[in-house]
């Protein structure tokens, strides 16, 4: 029973002997194996360490198995909300709703807006024509915004709904309330690519939908637009637009969502911050775009390559020489050089390097998560001297991503030892964790189950993170960033050792005061 | 505030939040909207629309039919493997956010906590996906094989292309001799996660009822019971499972948080059914008081008072032994939260609460919030239906705006204007609030603390509000030199 001076909850509660006896009396009814035959389950826990059980688990082809990605309605919102008073409408059902809004808000611990026109079976027999009627309407009369942008569940994909109709359709009745309002849509099916892919699509429908034609394109001398790609790391975005300030105030974010997910306390606003949507209108008129994140945005770069024929490259600002080459092509493209602040701020950053890595030195690493923030995150790495033993990528792209990580990898003195897994969920890599074992992980929070199962220490880099916070608070871009990367990755690792040698009389030589 | 004003109130924040709305959508809204008091005339609980199409274009907080089967019935079931049948999206973002706690080995013998899907790409979309989810299964069997059975959760494109996942069940289940069942629970089926839980106490009345093997050997005795409707949510069960077991009950079987397979299939051998989440699982209560002539009982263990009331009910159907046992334990008890409420109550006594949440709690927990002297003035469900509001009229204490189906934008406003000191709801809207500096808990998941059924419960429920509503974070929201002068 509690002790009325020292309530637990059911973390010390479930201890007591008394809960205790509950759990062991439930089990002569249960029929599940720990019960009735523990041996039988560590005999096949052991299996699933074996050769033997990864080489079945690698072969498999029909079930993916605790996958680190998620489907394209995400990314779109994350899309949306880059910019100025706009609402994401997901047309589709709210249960999908309800779910993109929950991981975004347990990832950064905000609110999260998105309404959706809660299509149901009578959608799904006549198509939701009526929905997106009486939902464009009801979402402007109460959320006042200044654009919707429509995205598409897979329901809505299946039955075949045409969002240009639709959204012509509603217009034209709605009695003039939607009349000045833009509304873009994009088709984002989730059962293709993941939500990078949906972040791209809705990305490439924004831009086209809200700029004009390119007869009406009027280039604006300097101006650089930055896309960043599917970022949940607020202060990487934060760090991005600190490092463009020191060339130009001409360069300019496209889909800025960093506001959003960084309110303050005080009141509850429904929108924050954005890419305000005349500059949006106007990308068009940029001499040139970077996207941060070449797979988030492939489809984005063929409207500013080709349709626009606008500059474009690609930058990946994550660790030293990604951010060295994202620094010397703003010097490029401004004409200017490099600022004092940000020499120091990269002396600052080799200067801790050099003091950390015998920590990241020849270390073994497991990283899994995005393609692109596995191209900078592994670059890093590799800089450092550690071994990315398994690169582990759910959604890698079809095209590119491969050759551009054995690249990297390339560079590494332990090439040979590292290998790259393109389409593998975190099911394979807990065989590739047993058999080919590593020092330490690196990935979002579902690496957990993997650390309780394989002991691998696990350093909490990607999307989502729900159980620690406000990591995505901080920037892992930029000079400072890669400073962020090093203080989680070589104190994690520290942390690690300490752990390791911290019984007394029994393991504790190096349980030293000084690291 | 007096009775009179609060009511006024009420009525008034009705009018505004309507004000906003097209005529169509206000029109719709209105039904779902209104005031109720414990006595007296019919007032919103018996009168208020529920069940129904949510209106297009609103944030509301509804999930969906999949949500309703995999996230809340099935998925907590924990020696079987539960497919997310479709895109991958589903099944990852149902992954590990309800807190069914439970006791295994995962990924060997136990799998609540993991996701499997059939991530489906466009090819299975044109061709159909019954080939694919055939092979699944082969593999689930080879790579998990202590599984105790396969569920088959389908996601909105499997009943849209008309794939048959029953005959893929079917076939895998003589071949495999393991229960495999399919669940047609997509989600654009029904209005919210509601339907999702018929369908899926229809496959468990179709699949598992009928399965007699488990039950052949098992040997009864006069005081066992089930717990139905509980998800094991912060280990809720195991703090429900204490008391019933206490005051000498068998309990053998849990539904559906930490349940295995065969306590599903044992169920229809208890004497009694003891029913916490109606919405959820009076189905399959009535479909067991019918097929096998077990009578079933709500109960409701939030708060010392709910507890005793129930717990004294339970005993009555089985006599004086259990009832003398049970006296003892409820006196063993109250002298605990007694002294739980001597400690909080002082702190929350007068605060006022508005909750918003899913199946029982927006009524079930009111006992609990008044036990601490603390006052609940609005409430409503994502997914009930008139049954639900008309027990909500029981457990009102005063004057109560009920809302069905509240969106965000409603909420905001009724918040405002009726100035409660703690609203009590979900992730969703957690964050809403306590932007404006309201105290807020998450009443779906225990905002990760819990249990909060039973006694013990209580006292962390009671941990918990004083928490909530006394941390000196709450001081910092306006900055110094916002504050108003003394005496200015």
């Amino acid at each position: 029973m509690q002790d009325v001076d020292k309530i637990v909850n059911g973390q010390k509660l479930f201890l007591k002997e008394e809960y205790q006896e509950v759990l062991a009396n439930k089990k002569q009814f249960e029929s599940s194996m720990g019960s009735i035959n523990p041996a039988k389950v560590d005999e096949v826990q052991e299996w699933t360490k074996s050769w033997d059980y990864r080489e079945k688990n690698l072969a498999r082809e029909a079930i993916t198995v605790n996958p680190a990605k998620a489907c394209q309605p995400l990314g779109a919102i994350m899309a949306a909300l880059g910019f100025e008073n706009t609402m994401p409408y997901v047309h589709g059902s709210h249960g999908c709703v309800a779910y993109f809004r929950s991981y975004f808000t347990r990832h950064f611990k905000e609110p999260t807006p998105c309404v959706s026109d809660s299509m149901s079976e009578s959608a799904a027999v006549f198509g939701g024509l009526s929905n997106m009627k009486d939902g464009l309407r009801n979402c402007n009369a109460m959320y006042k915004p200044d654009h919707i942008a429509v995205s598409t569940t897979c329901m809505a994909e299946v039955i075949g709904d045409d969002l240009n109709a639709f959204v012509v359709g509603a217009r034209e009745d709605a009695e003039g309330e939607l009349d000045n309002l833009p509304i873009t849509y994009a088709h984002t099916p989730s059962f293709v690519g993941s939500h990078i892919t949906g972040y791209d699509n809705m990305m490439k429908a924004m831009l086209e939908q809200l700029n004009p034609a390119r007869s009406e394109k009027v280039v604006e001398e300097g101006r650089i637009n930055i896309i960043p790609g599917f970022e949940p790391y607020l202060g990487s975005l934060a760090e991005v637009k600190e490092i463009c300030a020191e060339f130009s105030d001409k360069i300019v974010m496209i889909g800025d969502h960093e506001a959003q997910w960084n309110t303050g306390a005080g009141e509850y606003q429904l929108y924050a911050g954005g890419t305000p949507l005349e500059v949006a209108k106007t990308a068009i008129n940029a001499e040139t775009t970077i996207s941060l994140q070449k797979y988030s945005t492939v489809q984005t770069a063929k409207t500013i390559k080709n349709k626009w024929k606008q500059g474009y490259a690609t930058c990946n600002p994550i660790g030293l020489a990604g951010t060295d080459e994202f620094v010397m092509k703003l010097a490029e493209l401004t004409g200017k050089e490099v600022s004092d602040k940000l020499k120091s701020e990269r002396a600052q950053l080799v200067d801790a390097m050099q003091d950390s890595y015998p920590y990241m030195h020849g270390k073994k690493v497991a990283i899994y998560g995005d393609p692109d923030f596995l191209l900078g995150m592994v670059s890093f790495l590799v800089e450092m001297g550690a071994i990315p033993t398994h690169v582990l990528c759910n959604n890698a792209p079809r095209k590119g991503w491969e050759e551009d990580m054995q690249a990297i990898i390339d560079k590494s003195q332990w090439a040979k030892d590292c290998q790259i897994w393109a389409g593998k969920d975190l099911w394979h890599l807990r065989s590739l964790l047993f058999t080919e074992p590593v020092d330490f992980m690196i990935g979002n929070v579902y690496g957990k189950e993997l650390y309780r199962d394989t002991k691998t220490p696990l350093i909490r880099i990607g999307f989502p993170i729900f159980d620690r916070h406000h990591l995505h608070r901080y920037s892992m871009s930029g000079y400072k960033g890669a400073l962020n990367l090093l203080t989680w990755i070589t104190n994690g690792i520290l942390d690690q050792l300490d752990e390791e040698t911290k019984d007394i009389g029994e393991t504790d030589y190096f349980f030293d005061a000084v690291r | 505030m007096g009775p009179e004003t609060l009511e006024a109130l009420q009525k008034e924040a009705i009018e505004e939040v309507l004000e906003v709305y097209p005529a169509k959508a206000a029109k719709n809204r209105a039904k779902h909207l209104g005031v109720d008091s414990p006595e007296g005339v019919k007032g919103a609980c018996d009168k208020t629309r529920s069940n129904k199409q949510t209106v297009p274009g609103v944030m509301s907080q509804r999930g969906c039919a999949y949500a309703g089967s995999k996230g809340v019935v099935w998925g907590p079931i924990k020696d079987m493997i539960h497919i997310s049948h479709g895109p991958i999206g589903c099944g990852q973002y149902s992954r590990g956010g309800r807190r069914n706690y439970y006791i295994g080995t995962t990924g060997v013998d136990t799998f609540v906590t993991m996701n499997f899907s059939t991530d489906f790409t466009e090819k299975d979309i044109v061709f159909g996906g019954d080939t694919k989810l055939k092979k699944a299964l082969t593999e689930i069997d080879e790579l998990f094989p202590l599984n105790n059975g396969i569920s088959i959760q389908s996601e909105c494109p499997i009943g849209l292309i008309g794939d048959d996942i029953q005959a893929v069940a079917k076939v895998h289940k003589k071949e495999s001799s393991k229960p495999t069942i399919a669940v047609s629970c997509e989600g654009f089926r029904g209005v919210s996660q509601s339907l999702g839980h018929h369908l899926a106490n229809d496959a468990i009345r179709d699949e598992v009822m009928t399965d007699t093997s488990a039950r052949s050997e098992f040997e009864s005795t006069d005081y066992d019971v089930a717990i139905i409707g509980d998800y094991n949510i912060g280990g809720d069960a195991w703090a429900t499972r204490i008391l019933l077991e206490e005051i000498g009950l068998r309990v053998i079987a849990q539904w559906s948080g930490d349940a295995t397979y065969k306590e599903m299939a044992i169920a229809p051998k208890a004497k009694l059914n003891l029913l916490h989440c109606y919405r959820s699982m009076n189905y399959i209560s009535r479909h067991m008081e019918q097929e096998f002539n077990i009578p079933w009982m709500e109960y409701n263990f939030f708060g010392p008072s709910k507890t005793t009331e129930s717990l004294r009910k339970i005993a009555e159907f089985f006599g004086k032994d259990i009832q003398d046992k049970a006296e003892a334990v409820i006196a063993k008890y109250t002298a605990m939260t007694d002294a739980v409420i001597a400690k909080y109550k002082p702190v929350l006594e007068g605060k006022k609460v508005m909750l918003y949440v899913g199946g029982l709690r927006p009524r079930h927990v009111i006992g609990a919030y008044e036990d601490l002297g603390m006052e609940v003035i609005g409430t409503g469900y994502e997914f009930a239906h008139g049954d639900d509001y008309k027990r909500t009229k029981e457990d009102i204490e005063r004057s109560t705006l009920i809302y069905d189906d509240v969106n965000e934008y409603e909420l905001e406003k009724f918040v405002h204007k009726l100035k409660p000191d703690l609203v009590a709801a979900g992730v969703k809207e957690k964050y809403v609030f306590q932007k404006m500096g309201l105290p807020f808990r998450q009443m779906h998941s225990w905002d990760y603390s819990g249990p909060y059924h039973g006694y013990d419960a209580f006292a962390v429920f009671a941990k918990d509000m004083d928490l909530a509503m006394n941390s000196p974070v709450w001081n910092h929201t306006k900055a110094p030199w916002e504050k108003e002068e003394v005496g200015a």
